[in-house]
């Protein structure tokens, strides 16, 4: 998950957080990080980038992006697949 | 009649220098983004969204922080207070770089700022401002078109106070000239004359 944070902070120039203070069940939108709605879109982005993976189906995207630990066990999810 | 109008303070930054009310206030070696995260740093300015911006936005934001230091726009209603800007290159640093990208997956972080009056929002949501806004795009910096336009307006009565200025980021220039014009002499601010408004752009030279 070292990674993937590492990952996130580059796509959505979050230049003023370091990883480690990004907590592994955080949510990432709102009272969390804090993201928007373009930054939802940048982490598609991040996911069929880095590790070739679509999310075909909108729906589940709230979940697979609530918090680092659920974008890390779709990624390892989808990349098994 | 033409009123009577104010440059109460001004913000000129360049490639290498930060200029507030013409007095240099900050310079440094590092260049484009650089140069613009080491103002950023510089002034200890705390806003993360900056990070996110483009060039031409984090200009704009910069140079209307350092001209708004000191200055209390919140005597004004946020409808009143209004934002014209003008360049030359509209927002084509952007629009090359989202281009580069829509060769393999376009960023949609990029997208949002393929055009040139984003730099207003920012303005507009860090400062809530709500008044009257418009970016020029023209060949050159056109100081009687600026002047005559925002007369307008506050003769129009549209807006008791404007940001305004000259605000290009392409390649490898960077030019803010804002300033920031009024009704009323607030005992240190200059006459909206083109011949300050001059003094202010030519900064933008060194």
């Amino acid at each position: 998950m070292a990674d993937l944070k590492k990952q996130i902070i580059e796509q959505l120039n979050l230049q003023h957080i370091t990883p480690d203070q990004i907590g592994n069940d955080q949510p990432l939108f709102v009272e969390g990080l804090g993201l928007d709605s373009i930054d939802a879109l940048e982490l598609i982005v991040l996911l069929q980038q880095q590790y070739n993976i679509k999310i075909n189906n909108a729906e589940d995207g709230p979940k697979v992006f609530s918090s680092v630990r659920s974008m890390a066990e779709y990624i390892t999810a989808n990349q098994q697949a | 009649m033409s009123e009577h109008l104010y440059i109460s303070s001004s913000c000129t930054i360049n490639s290498h220098h930060v200029f507030k009310d013409e007095s240099l206030l900050f310079e440094g070696n590092s260049v484009g983004t650089e140069w613009l995260l080491m103002v950023y740093k510089h002034f200890r300015f705390g806003y993360p969204k900056f990070y996110k911006m483009d060039n031409l936005s984090k200009l704009g934001w910069l140079a209307t922080e350092v001209l708004l230091q000191n200055m209390d726009l919140k005597t004004y209603q946020p409808h009143d207070v209004g934002i014209v800007l003008t360049n030359k290159s509209s927002s084509l640093d952007t629009d090359f770089k989202y281009f580069e990208t829509v060769k393999t997956i376009a960023s949609p972080a990029l997208f949002v700022y393929t055009l040139p009056n984003i730099v207003i929002g920012e303005i507009s949501i860090r400062h809530q401002l709500k008044g009257e806004n418009v970016l020029f795009v023209t060949k050159k910096f056109d100081i009687g078109f600026m002047l005559q336009y925002v007369q307008g307006l506050f003769t129009a009565g549209s807006v008791q106070s404007c940001i305004c200025g000259w605000l290009e980021y392409f390649g490898t220039t960077i030019e803010a000239a804002m300033y920031l014009v009024e009704k009323s002499d607030n005992g240190t601010a200059i006459p909206f004359t083109k011949e300050n408004i001059n003094k202010i752009y030519q900064l933008t030279n060194g």
